[in-house]
């Protein structure tokens, strides 16, 4: 019964976040930037462009020039976060992949400062008065939320573990569509359900930041308005009957 | 506010008190009913204003990807709300960027999204009431739109896009501002800001010709309509009738003399400023660049440059061949269009222009960089050029050239207060307030290097900076065109020997 819930759940969850950050991202594509809006300096070609997301994604280079607390503390959060990431694909890899072994014990590490980086941005949105005055409840709960699962994810790593083997062939059996029991730790289940609750928030909230960034068109466009026209289908419409 | 007697020197980027609700005030005047109309939009609050500005939200979403892909990125991070000159000037937390976009965004997630539709307690949202559309008018008028926060944003969210979107939705329902589309109304009658007719105009210029030729013996034309010349040349109306912006004028007009290039005004596009980018509105903004097409076309040019001006730069170099291109009918081995600085520079790279720099030697320079040349547009051909090139000017034409700190500069540069349509006297307070950061630095430079000017080359700049100056324990006249320094230095062929007065007259 138990392990059929969280099938189901990870069924749906999995689902939402695939439809619907498909969704989100098909529906950025579609509507066009009509006009040619890069914050400058900005590179001049497209390869330039492409350097500068890749730094924006990897080094988080404008908040960097921002603030250097919400840069550590957030950039901290998301390395951890893909560390962690990589980490948990032992649980659907048979056999599990070489570099994935690799990363293993710097995947725990990664729970650490995970937990670390979020616990910072939170204190800033509780005691930065700006920060403070810009926050609604959903930012409150999404902090609780990845805090809650890294926080149960170490609980089960250092206080009371669960039984690994079943927990991968629960995944293992969810990818083959070959359902296994799922174990009854209340940890494991406190981790699973967030997480899931976590893919299923993702394409409705502020996560969209994620896709949001390579769509951002201050970032994404090169700087060449006066080598290349730029025009949107909906403004070519106007230029009809023009001298 | 800053006084003259501060003893010590501020921080331009001093963080401020939260004081909520202080500006809640400052609104500008709203737009006449003839006004608006001009314009195509309703000329009062519609009745049905409401349901008319959330199907004003749903058009935009499917016209702009910046204001759907903004909206919904933004995490709180907090990274920019230290970044608005207007938040550093006044504390008022909704002058934050963050904040001024949740003024659109509490009403996009009420309506837009799932979370905002059934659990808008949860997510901030919040309907569209008219306490909230009197925030829209109050503190989308408190943006210059200077995109000062979109270089910090780690999504690159830029507030002015947000403002733009917010201008275009009160405009839809009958609630503009008096002086953006008043200008309008003007520029799309008239062909300038000001609503300078022809014969003045011709006036002004030929008494510049006497002025000039007085001056310096040599006799440097300002034509106007002159057909078949190379280059049409756009400035912001007011380059033909205030100080310092004349001085600046007479500069282009001594480059264009020395460097043997024939050149014209126009009569129909006398106005580089485009203010339907402030109101946000494409299709009011096309029809503005639509007239800088039609003068290069009746004039049969073959080169366009700008004059100073910051948002019409942008508007100019970002936006015009999108929305009045291609200019397929003018010499492609120029640049199109081409700044004045971007001008004089290619002319100083070919010897053509000489500099007696001592004639600005009772000049301590600084430069301030203008917010939309800085952050939305570019000079020559590398990025960043658009700090080089102006200082390359600037330091050709001045012996005592001192930068501004760093993070108040280039980039980072902050806006005058006066920029994105606020540039009227409704507006003084929060114009004052949003100057604060970039007095502050000027006055680091005038304690730490003796600076006595501050040259930009942007309109709306000049003008605020003559009206804030004093204000701040400055000289109004401290504020000088870039063109101005060229005028005072440039050696022309032929002039007369200087005398004693003649000297930096114009500085």
């Amino acid at each position: 019964m138990l392990a059929a819930v969280f099938a189901a759940a990870y069924y749906v969850a999995f689902g939402v976040l695939a439809a619907g950050l498909g969704y989100r991202i098909w529906e950025y594509a579609r509507v066009p930037a009509p006009l040619k809006i890069p914050t400058t300096p900005a590179p001049t070609t497209t390869g330039g462009v492409a350097l500068r997301l890749l730094r924006e994604v990897v080094l988080f280079e404008s908040l960097f020039k921002a603030n250097k607390w919400i840069w550590l503390f957030g950039w901290l959060f998301h390395a951890a976060l893909v560390l962690s990431l990589l980490r948990h694909l032992r649980y659907v890899t048979q056999p599990v992949w070489e570099w994935v072994t690799a990363v293993q014990p710097f995947g725990v590490y990664a729970g650490f400062a995970m937990l670390a980086g979020l616990l910072g941005l939170w204190a800033r949105r509780i005691w930065v008065p700006r920060i403070r005055y810009i926050s609604a409840p959903s930012d409150h709960l999404m902090l609780a939320l990845l805090v809650g699962i890294a926080a149960s994810g170490l609980g089960m790593k250092y206080l009371a573990p669960t039984d690994i083997v079943a927990v991968k062939a629960f995944f293992r059996g969810l990818v083959s569509f070959d359902w296994q029991p799922l174990p009854a730790d209340p940890l494991l289940l406190v981790h699973l359900g967030l997480v899931a609750l976590l893919m299923i928030v993702f394409p409705y909230s502020k996560l969209l930041h994620a896709p949001g960034l390579f769509f951002s068109p201050t970032r994404n466009q090169a700087d060449n308005p006066r080598e290349r026209r730029h025009l949107a289908h909906w403004a070519r419409a106007l230029e009809s009957g023009r001298g | 506010m800053d006084r003259v007697t501060d003893t010590e020197i501020a921080d331009p980027l001093a963080i401020p008190e939260l004081a909520p609700g202080c500006m809640a005030a400052s609104k500008p005047y709203p737009a006449a009913a003839n006004h608006q109309t001009a314009l195509g939009f309703p000329g009062e609050l519609a009745t049905d204003w409401h349901d008319m500005a959330i199907a004003k939200i749903g058009e935009l979403r499917e016209k702009y990807r910046s204001f759907r892909v903004y909206l919904d990125a933004c995490v709180k991070c907090g990274a920019c709300t230290d970044k608005c000159h207007y938040f550093l000037g006044t504390g008022d937390p909704k002058n934050m960027p963050v904040a001024r976009q949740d003024l659109l965004r509490q009403v996009y997630r009420r309506h837009f999204t799932l979370a905002g539709k059934y659990l808008p307690w949860l997510v901030g949202a919040k309907d569209l009431t008219p306490e909230v559309l009197d925030d829209w008018y109050s503190y989308f008028h408190q943006c210059s739109q200077c995109r000062r926060c979109s270089v910090f944003c780690p999504y690159g969210i830029d507030t002015a896009e947000i403002s733009m979107a917010g201008r275009e939705i009160m405009d839809s329902i009958g609630k503009g501002q008096k002086y953006s589309n008043e200008i309008l109304g003007k520029v799309m009658k008239i062909g300038n800001n000001l609503g300078l007719p022809k014969k003045a105009l011709a006036a002004t210029l030929s008494d510049l010709e006497d002025e000039v030729e007085e001056a310096t013996g040599v006799r440097v034309e300002f034509p106007l309509d002159r057909k078949g010349v190379e280059v049409l040349l756009v400035s912001p109306s007011a380059d033909y009738f205030a100080e310092p912006h004349i001085a600046g004028l007479i500069g282009y007009a001594k480059v264009f003399h020395q460097a043997g290039i024939s050149w014209t005004i126009s009569s129909h596009a006398t106005e580089a400023a485009n203010f339907g980018m402030f109101i946000g509105s494409y299709d009011v903004m096309r029809k503005v660049a639509l007239r800088i097409r039609e003068a290069a076309l009746d004039l049969g040019v073959k080169r366009l440059v700008i004059g100073e001006c910051g948002h019409a730069w942008r508007a100019a170099y970002s936006f015009l061949d999108t929305l009045a291109g291609p200019f397929d009918f003018l010499d492609r081995r120029h640049p199109v269009p081409q700044h004045i600085c971007e001008f004089t520079y290619e002319q100083m790279q070919a010897g053509k222009l000489r500099f007696d720099k001592s004639k600005n030697d009772h000049v301590r320079l600084t430069f301030h960089d203008s917010c939309n040349v800085a952050r939305g547009s570019r000079m020559g051909d590398r990025p960043g050029g658009q700090f080089d090139i102006p200082r390359a000017i600037l330091r050709a034409a001045c012996n005592h050239f001192f930068d501004m700190a760093p993070e108040t500069i280039k980039e980072s540069t902050l806006c005058c207060g006066g920029g994105g349509g606020l540039l009227t006297d409704e507006l003084m307070a929060v114009r004052k307030a949003g100057a604060q950061p970039r007095m502050r630095a000027l006055r680091q430079v005038a304690e730490d290097h003796g600076v006595t000017h501050m040259a930009a080359m942007c309109a709306i700049c000049k003008a605020q900076f003559s009206s804030v100056l004093p204000h701040y324990g400055f000289d109004r006249e401290a504020i000088v065109s870039v063109h101005q320094m060229v005028s005072n230095a440039i050696v022309l062929d032929g002039a007369k020997p200087p005398t004693d007065d003649a000297a930096g007259d114009e500085a």
